[in-house]
């Protein structure tokens, strides 16, 4: 992993068209204003990694379509 | 052409039944292309989001309108233009649910939807920034709220 040091108002441009700037600094904490691309996603890891566990134990279920249909009209 | 599902043996599929996930689905970022598969009966609540290319893949899903009442979400604006979305009536929005073994304890994933633009089969998981939603919604615990009303 590359890692840069930023000072408060310090910028990192990535690819020519997405800027990271560090906005605040506090204890045990930055604050980051992201400026990119319509078409760019931005979303915090842990929700990220949050949702990629819920897929992973969704497709492991054990019945058919048809009989979790069936179970939940009794 | 031929797809092989999970639940339902081989199947034949129309091209333009296929929906494209540019960007796959977390976890499953290499699987670009589904199929939603209904069961004999369409007013049933589930379906199946079953992957083209792996028959063993598919999530359960709802339309979570129906079960949740007061779900509200805005479409983020870079869904929209990724799944070229012009019109509201193209877009179907579905939950993956997790069934455990214990079924009364399934949930659905609110804050992950699947969003589809049914017009130009496109589709991708959008990851919600609203905090009264998270990956596990009781759907019982819901259902039974509602009948107690």
């Amino acid at each position: 992993m590359l890692i840069l040091t930023r000072k408060k108002d310090e910028s990192i441009i990535l690819d020519g068209k997405i800027e990271i700037k560090v906005v605040e600094i506090g204890e045990g904490k930055v604050k980051i204003g992201i400026e990119a691309p319509k078409d760019i996603d931005i979303v915090r890891k842990e929700l990220y990694e949050k949702v990629e566990e819920e897929n992973v134990t969704a497709v492991e279920y054990k019945f058919k379509l048809e009989d979790i249909n069936k179970l939940l009209k009794q | 052409m031929k797809v092989k599902t999970r639940d339902f043996g081989e199947i034949e599929v129309s091209e333009d039944k296929i929906i494209h996930f540019e960007d796959g689905i977390p976890g499953f970022e290499e699987e670009k292309e589904f199929i939603i598969l209904f069961d004999e009966d369409k007013d049933n609540p589930f379906h199946q989001l079953q992957s083209v290319n792996n028959q063993y893949l598919s999530f359960i899903i709802i339309n979570p309108f129906e079960i949740f009442k007061d779900y509200d979400i805005e479409i983020p604006q870079t869904a929209v233009d990724k799944l070229q979305i012009e019109n509201p009536e193209d877009v179907l929005i579905y939950s993956i649910v997790v069934v455990p073994e214990d079924i009364r304890k399934m949930t659905a994933n609110l804050l992950g939807p699947i969003i589809i633009n049914h017009k130009k089969r496109l589709g991708k998981q959008v990851i919600l920034e609203d905090s009264r939603y998270t990956t596990k919604h009781y759907i019982f615990a819901q259902a039974f709220q509602e009948e107690g009303k």
